[in-house]
C-alpha cells in the first residue's frame, strides 16, 4: 500500500445513515476470487433512487460524506475492495461499524470520523468545491470550513506510511525467525505433503 | 507456579512479541485454506510481491463449492463445473496451491473433504498447536485440544506471509458436563442443548473448554461435533484437552509425527491439561443425564428442544428482544406454537457437514435406518460424507448399501447443503432435517427451513417422514 497524507477531490453527499454492507455490496458478488472489479456493483442497490450517487457530478468523487453507522452489517471486506476499486480513498462520517473500520484500515481506506453536525455543513454545497482531509493536520477543510478530528496513532502512522499490517509484522521478523527456532509443533517432523 | 488453563498454556507457547496493552503476536502453527475466502489473499500476496513464509504449514483443499454429484468420470478424468464462478474460485485454490507451493489436496483427490475433516483425518491438526482457516467452524480442530479459530481474508493473507496473528487474549470459560449421556443421545444432542442452555452469545468473546465425564467418554468424532458448534455458541475457539482417546486417533496419520518424533510429542501432549485449581472467568455445570434427544424449532441454534417437547410460545420469553425474535422464527418457519415437535412433517433429510459427516455419524444413522426405507413424503434424503476417505471407509463397511437401499442418495464429499453454494439446496418454504450447524435464515437456500439434530436423529425423521424420537426406532 502507498502512504497518504492529503486526499483532495470532491466529497459524494450521500448522507444516509446505517449504510450497510449489504447496500455497499450484495451477496451476489462473494464468488469472486479478486478484491478488483467490484467497483461496477458498489452501491448498485442505492443507485437510481435519487441520492447523489446518481449525480454526474460526482461520479469520480474520491471521497464520501455519509449517516453513522456505515458499515454495519455482515463482516465482509468485500464491501471495502468495492469502494475502493471505485476510486473511493476516504469516507467522512460521525460513525462506523467496528468490523467496517477495521477492514477500511487494513486496506488503506481512510474513514474518518466528524460529528454530525460537521457533516450537515459538509452535506451543504459539496458541488461547490473539493474537500481537503489532511492526516498530518489532522483537518478536513472545504473553503472557509475546517473541522478537526482524531485517529487512532497506531492506524494514522499506518495510513500515512502506507504500512500494511503485513509489513509492520514483517518488521518483527526477527523475533519470528527466533520463535520458529525452538517452537514445539515446529520441531516435529510432518509426513510428506499429499499427494491426492 | 499458579495453575494455568489448557487455553493459557497454548496461548504462551505461542507469543512472539507482546505489547503493552497485552495484544501479542501470536505463531500461526497449521493453516488450513479453502477456495471461498482465500483468493483474495493470494492476489494481496502478488500484488506486494510476497511469499508464503512457511508454505508446508499450509494445507489446501476445495470443499464449499464443490458438486457432490461424481466428481472424476469412466476415464479418470475430472469432470468440469458447470457453475463458471464456482469454477474459477476452484481453479483459483489450485493455481494459488500449487504456485505457492502449499500442501494441497485436489477436488477429486482420494483425501479430499471439508477442510475441518480432512484437518484431523491427515493429522494435520495436532494438540497444543494453534491452527486457523478462513471460516468460523474452525473451532472443531479444538476437540484434539489446538487452539483454532475462524480469521477474515485479511487475516489469511497476514498468516501467509508472517506466519503470525496480531492478537488480544480471550476471556476463558469452562463447560462442565457431569454424568453420562442416556441410550439414544449424541454429542449433537449435548452440543445442541449446550448451546440451548448458554445462549447464541453465551460464549461471545470467551474461549471454551469442555470438560468433565460425559466429554472425556466421547469419541474423537463426538468431541469434534462439540467443538465444532462452539461459534454457535458465540465462542470463537472451543478446547478439549487432549488425552489417550486424541492420541490413538493421530498415531500413524499421514501428517501426525513418526518414531522418536511421536514420543516426544506425547510427552508433551501430556502436560497440556487445565492445572488442578487453575481459573475460569465463567463456569457452567451440565448433567449429561437430564438431555434428551434435541432439535431445533427457530433460526437461530439457541432456539433448541427436546424432541418430547413443543413448539415454545413466544409470549413465554420474558426478554422482549428475543421474544419477537422467536415470533419472527415461528413465523419464517411456518410453525405454531404448542405443536408437539414430532408433528412436524420434513421433505428433505441432510446427513453431512463439517459437523456430523466421520465415520461414526454415518454408523449411527445407518443403525437406526437397518433395512428401513425413507418415507414416501420424503422428497430428497442426503448423505454426503465429509471426506473420501470417510466414504471409502462406509463404503467398506457396507453403509453405502444401507443408505442407497433404504432411498437415500449417497454422494461424493464436500460442503453441500450445509450452506447451499453448491447445487444442493433446499427449495423454498420446503423443511430440513438436517446434521448441519447453522439454522439461519435461507442458509440452506433462500427460504429453506432447517432444523438442526443429529445423524440418529436424521435416520429416524428419514423413516418416519417427521421428527421423531430416535430411542423409539431403536427400542
Ligand atoms: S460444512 Fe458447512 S459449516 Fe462446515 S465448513 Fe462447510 S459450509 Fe462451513
Amino acid at each position: 500500500m502507498s502512504g497518504v497524507v492529503r486526499i483532495a477531490g470532491r466529497a459524494c453527499p450521500l448522507g444516509l445513515a446505517n449504510i450497510d454492507t449489504d447496500m455497499i455490496i450484495a451477496a451476489d458478488h462473494l464468488k469472486t476470487t479478486v478484491r478488483t472489479g467490484l467497483g461496477a456493483h458498489a452501491f448498485a442497490g442505492l443507485r437510481g433512487q435519487g441520492s447523489a450517487l446518481d449525480d454526474p457530478a460526482y461520479a469520480h468523487a474520491p471521497i464520501i460524506i455519509a449517516g453513522a453507522n456505515f458499515g454495519c452489517g455482515s463482516s465482509r471486506e468485500h464491501a471495502v475492495w468495492a469502494m475502493m476499486d471505485r476510486g473511493i480513498l476516504a469516507v467522512i462520517a460521525p460513525s462506523y461499524s467496528d468490523i467496517f473500520s477495521g477492514n477500511a484500515f487494513k486496506n488503506g481506506l481512510v474513514a474518518v470520523e466528524l460529528p454530525q453536525s460537521a457533516i450537515d455543513q459538509l452535506m451543504v454545497g459539496a458541488t461547490d468545491s473539493e474537500i481537503t482531509i489532511d492526516l498530518a493536520a489532522m483537518t478536513v477543510t472545504r473553503g472557509n470550513l475546517s473541522f478537526d478530528f482524531t485517529l487512532d496513532p497506531f492506524r494514522r502512522q499506518c495510513l500515512i506510511e502506507g504500512l500494511d499490517e503485513i509489513a509492520i509484522t514483517l518488521r518483527d521478523d526477527a523475533a519470528i525467525t527466533a520463535y520458529e527456532a525452538t517452537a514445539p509443533a515446529l520441531g516435529w517432523s510432518m509426513g510428506a505433503a499429499f499427494t491426492g | 507456579m499458579t495453575p494455568r488453563t489448557l487455553y493459557e498454556k497454548i496461548w504462551n507457547a505461542h507469543v512472539v512479541a507482546r505489547q503493552d496493552d497485552g495484544t501479542c503476536l501470536l505463531y500461526i502453527d497449521r493453516h488450513l485454506v479453502h477456495e471461498v475466502t482465500s483468493p483474495q489473499a493470494f492476489a494481496g500476496l502478488r500484488a506486494a510481491g510476497r511469499r508464503v513464509r512457511r508454505p508446508e504449514l499450509t494445507l489446501a483443499v476445495p470443499d464449499h463449492n464443490v458438486p457432490t454429484t461424481r466428481r472424476i468420470d469412466a476415464t479418470g478424468q475430472p469432470i468440469p463445473i458447470a457453475d463458471p464462478a464456482s469454477a474459477a474460485q476452484l481453479a483459483a485454490l489450485d493455481t494459488n496451491a500449487r504456485e505457492f507451493g502449499l500442501r494441497y489436496i485436489p477436488d477429486g483427490a482420494a483425501a479430499q473433504g471439508i477442510v475441518h475433516v480432512v484437518g484431523p483425518e491427515q493429522g494435520f491438526t495436532l494438540p497444543g498447536t494453534t491452527l486457523v482457516c478462513g471460516d468460523s467452524h474452525t473451532a472443531a480442530h479444538g476437540a484434539l485440544g489446538a487452539l483454532a479459530f475462524g480469521i477474515g481474508t485479511s487475516e489469511v493473507e497476514h498468516v501467509l506471509a508472517t506466519q503470525t496473528l496480531r492478537l488480544a487474549p480471550s476471556r476463558t470459560m469452562e463447560v462442565q458436563v457431569d454424568g453420562a449421556l442416556g441410550f439414544g443421545v449424541s454429542a449433537k444432542d449435548l452440543i445442541l442443548a449446550i448451546i440451548g442452555r448458554i445462549g447464541a452469545a453465551g460464549g461471545t468473546g470467551h474461549v471454551i473448554e469442555y470438560r468433565g465425564a460425559a466429554i472425556r467418554a466421547l469419541s474423537m468424532e463426538g468431541r469434534l461435533t462439540i467443538a465444532n458448534m462452539s461459534i454457535e455458541a458465540g465462542a470463537r475457539s472451543g478446547l478439549i484437552a487432549p488425552d489417550d482417546m486424541t492420541f490413538a486417533y493421530l498415531k500413524g496419520r499421514p501428517m501426525a509425527p513418526a518414531g522418536a518424533d511421536w514420543d516426544r510429542a506425547v510427552a508433551s501432549w501430556r502436560t497440556l491439561a487445565t492445572d488442578e485449581g487453575a481459573r475460569f472467568d465463567k463456569s457452567v455445570t451440565i448433567d449429561a443425564a437430564t438431555i434428551a434427544p434435541t432439535v431445533t424449532w427457530g433460526t437461530s441454534p439457541e432456539d433448541t428442544a427436546p424432541i418430547n417437547g413443543v413448539i415454545p410460545d413466544p409470549d413465554s420469553f420474558a426478554d422482549p428482544a428475543k421474544r419477537a425474535a422467536a415470533a419472527q422464527s415461528l413465523a419464517y418457519m411456518g410453525l405454531r406454537a404448542g405443536t408437539p415437535l414430532t408433528d412436524v412433517a420434513v421433505e428433505h433429510v441432510f446427513i453431512g457437514s463439517c459437523t456430523n459427516s466421520r465415520i461414526e455419524d454415518l454408523r449411527a444413522a445407518a443403525a437406526v435406518i437397518g433395512n428401513r426405507r425413507v418415507h414416501g413424503g420424503i422428497k430428497q434424503a442426503l448423505v454426503v460424507p465429509g471426506s473420501r476417505l470417510v466414504k471409502q471407509q462406509a463404503e467398506a463397511e457396507g453403509l453405502d448399501r444401507i443408505f442407497t437401499a433404504a432411498g437415500f442418495d449417497w454422494r461424493e464429499p464436500g460442503c453441500s447443503m450445509c450452506l447451499a453454494m453448491n447445487p444442493d439446496k433446499v427449495p423454498p418454504g420446503e423443511r430440513c432435517a438436517s446434521t448441519s450447524n447453522r439454522n439461519f435464515q435461507g442458509r440452506q437456500g433462500p427460504g429453506a427451513r432447517t432444523h438442526l439434530l443429529s445423524p440418529a436423529m436424521a435416520a429416524a425423521a428419514a423413516i418416519t417422514g417427521r421428527l421423531s424420537d430416535v430411542r423409539e426406532l431403536m427400542a
